[in-house]
């Protein structure tokens, strides 16, 4: 009882940065530990496991080039995420608004008969624009609605998936893909250009590292940005002192859906060069990006930091499947734990844990 | 083919597909109207199809799959239970953890069962008698797995449970205003628990019914989004298990007549409707007292604390 006595639980609103970064990497640290076991129960060493997706990552030239390739669209739409959930709105529809931005792209590369130069650019404003359209629609259902944001980003990545599937089974289905589910390549002029001869589009992931930096110039030191943490943090001040929810929201979303649907315009004219099936497309960017953003705490900047991480993973995911023979799918399991303990070291943060070291003279 | 055979076709297969969505919706209906959104879904429907199959086909009894499928649901939906209702985590995020968690496991441990077929599925039966009467026999009684009619009537039972008994009253009350709920003597977080549990179960035995019956074998993410189609339906159904039991079939006729009337209406259309109908049902309820009356449970995503509000 007087041990007990001497150990306090306070609640606090804002936890000191190294509480921040010290329990996350706690959280992702268990969570390999206990993906170790689980490799350990399937027969593989977990050292050998983690050896070989570290090697795979960094070991080799293609390794570290994959790796950045994997991480352009987590940080392009980790980075947008981390504004919506900044305005508290649930953006689960990243995943869809990156495949309209694909779409918006595919479309200017194949049909839209623009001169070469003005081409890429057309491409992602388009799909930015498709995005920021895609993300716009269940905002304006949540803040003039109040229709659950979870659900309506939810359902429409798949009325994207549909659409895609639709457009390359029927009216965009290449003539020359010898009746592939694929479009037509794009035209040279439309293919992003890469360092040297990897897969790194490195416009992209310039427009991902800038879009990062202006985002939490955004957030943290304008009018915008304090208008969009007030939603976040405090709904009821921000009605009193007269900031339009709706208007928040829209932007938010606006800016969230814009950046997945780069994410997608790098894709299709850095990665495969046509529109293909959405999975294809997506490789679960838009669900891995949640965790990315949600493992950087929200601040735009450091999605710099975790997106990379996760490409790691994802990387680590493609190599483990050659040297172990396990499947993709395996990069589920890290995900999925990453998650839960994030969530749930999230109550160490919530609370303050102290232990007096000599008792309370008035105890 | 003639009309008959192709409507009685159509039908029944509507029927086989329609259950493993009624199942899993009836598991969410109970989870969300206790107030706790599963987004795990389609990750407790896949494991539930791994663990079944794996069990059927190691032992060569089906039966014994499905109480293993529901089984392992069941449990697996305990850890999103654990990280809301106890950890009062974010619902929205342990939920998509358990889907990830979920496609994950069982598509590293299913490798090795990969391609295997299934020597005794579980089989089909044919009602002497009621089988014969013309067009509803074929469809109903010829050939459709017993599942199909455990489903219809644990909709009917669990529409009797939520509202027309104790405890379904209890959970009602615990989704709509749990602060109430606790201030007269109901467990919030034991009904919570158990409706997220059954939730789990339920998406197991869907999951089995998947990989023990309807496509007797086991393939990586075999589920297909079918899970996420539950979360549209759920919504479809306004949180009725009755409603959910007519839905499942009406979301089940459009998936399959996708493939059907290939040739006069592209499937990708009827494909997504699902979707944006259950966008469209949120649109037209989100005013003033049919939101009330058919919209979310108002403490939906809402984790709770005595004391807090």
């Amino acid at each position: 009882m007087r041990l007990l006595s001497r150990i306090h639980v306070e609640r606090r609103t804002t936890p000191p940065a190294w509480v921040v970064v010290s329990v996350s990497v706690g959280a992702i640290i268990a969570a390999l530990l206990v993906a170790g076991i689980f490799f350990r129960a399937y027969g593989i060493s977990p050292l050998r496991a983690y050896g070989d997706i570290l090697r795979g990552a960094f070991g080799s030239r293609l390794g570290i080039t994959e790796t950045i390739r994997r991480a352009i669209p987590l940080l392009l739409i980790g980075v947008g995420l981390t504004v919506a959930f900044r305005a508290l709105f649930w953006n689960i529809g990243a995943e869809g608004q990156l495949l309209v931005g694909a779409v918006a792209a595919s479309g200017i590369a194949l049909f839209s008969g623009l001169p070469g130069a003005l081409l890429l650019p057309a491409m992602f404003i388009g799909g930015f624009l498709a995005g920021a359209a895609w993300g716009i629609i269940p905002a304006a259902l949540k803040s003039k609605l109040g229709i659950n944001d979870v659900i309506t980003t939810l359902m429409m990545n798949y009325i994207a998936i549909y659409i895609v599937e639709w457009l390359i089974h029927g009216p965009w289905k290449g003539p020359t893909m010898r009746g592939f589910a694929y479009t037509d390549p794009f035209p040279a002029a439309a293919v992003l250009s890469t360092v040297g001869d990897t897969r790194i589009h490195w416009p992209t992931l310039v427009i991902g590292i800038a879009a990062a930096i202006i985002a939490y110039v955004l957030v943290k030191r304008t009018r915008a940005g304090f208008e969009i943490r007030v939603v976040g943090e405090n709904p009821h001040a921000a009605k009193y002192s007269g900031i339009s929810h709706v208007k928040v929201t829209l932007l938010a979303m606006a800016f969230s859906g814009g950046m997945a649907g780069m994410a997608g315009v790098g894709e299709v004219a850095g990665i495969h060069h046509m529109l293909l099936g959405p999975a294809n497309v997506t490789g679960g960017y838009g669900y891995t990006a949640i965790i990315v953003a949600w493992l950087a705490r929200r601040n735009p900047l450091a999605v710099i930091v975790t997106a990379f991480l996760f490409a790691v993973l994802l990387r680590g995911g493609d190599v483990i499947k050659v040297s172990l023979g396990l499947p993709f799918q395996l990069v589920n399991v890290f995900n999925g734990l990453i998650l839960f303990f994030l969530i749930g070291s999230d109550i160490l943060m919530r609370y303050r844990i102290s232990f007096d070291r000599k008792e309370r003279r008035a105890a | 083919m003639n009309w008959e055979s192709w409507v009685i076709a159509t039908f029944s297969r509507t029927l086989a597909y329609g259950t493993p969505l009624l199942l899993a919706t009836l598991g969410e209906i109970y989870a969300e109207r206790s107030g706790v959104l599963n987004l795990g879904v389609e990750g407790m429907m896949v494991i539930g199809a791994f663990a079944g199959f794996a069990v059927a086909h190691s032992t060569g009894n089906p039966w014994l799959g499905v109480l293993i499928a529901s089984v392992v649901g069941g449990i697996f939906s305990l850890i999103h239970a654990f990280a809301s209702i106890t950890l009062r985590a974010n619902q929205v995020v342990s939920g998509l953890a358990l889907t990830m968690l979920g496609l994950g496991l069982s598509g590293v441990l299913g490798r090795r069962f990969e391609g295997w077929p299934l020597l005794h599925p579980l089989e089909e039966v044919t009602v002497p008698g009621l089988s014969r009467i013309p067009v509803l026999g074929p469809i109903l009684f010829d050939g459709q797995n017993v599942l199909v009619y455990i489903a219809i009537a644990l909709a009917i039972v669990l529409w009797y449970v939520l509202y027309r008994t104790r405890i379904g009253v209890s959970i009602r009350a615990v989704g709509e205003d749990p602060a109430t709920a606790d201030s007269l003597g109901v467990n919030v977080a034991r009904i919570r628990y158990l409706c997220v549990f059954v939730g789990g179960v339920l998406a197991g035995m869907a999951g089995g019914y998947l990989s023990i019956a309807y496509r007797p074998s086991w393939t990586d993410g075999m589920t297909a989004g079918m899970g996420w189609i539950v979360i549209a339906l759920t919504i479809f159904a306004f949180w009725n298990p009755l409603l959910g039991l007519v839905g499942a079939y009406f979301f089940a006729a459009l998936f399959h007549l996708s493939f059907r009337l290939q040739a006069w209406v592209a499937p990708e259309i009827l494909k997504a409707m699902p979707y944006a109908l259950a966008i469209l049902v949120l649109i037209a309820v989100s005013r003033g007292t049919l939101q009330k009356r058919m919209g979310a449970p108002s403490a939906l995503t809402l984790p709770y604390r005595r004391g807090e509000e």
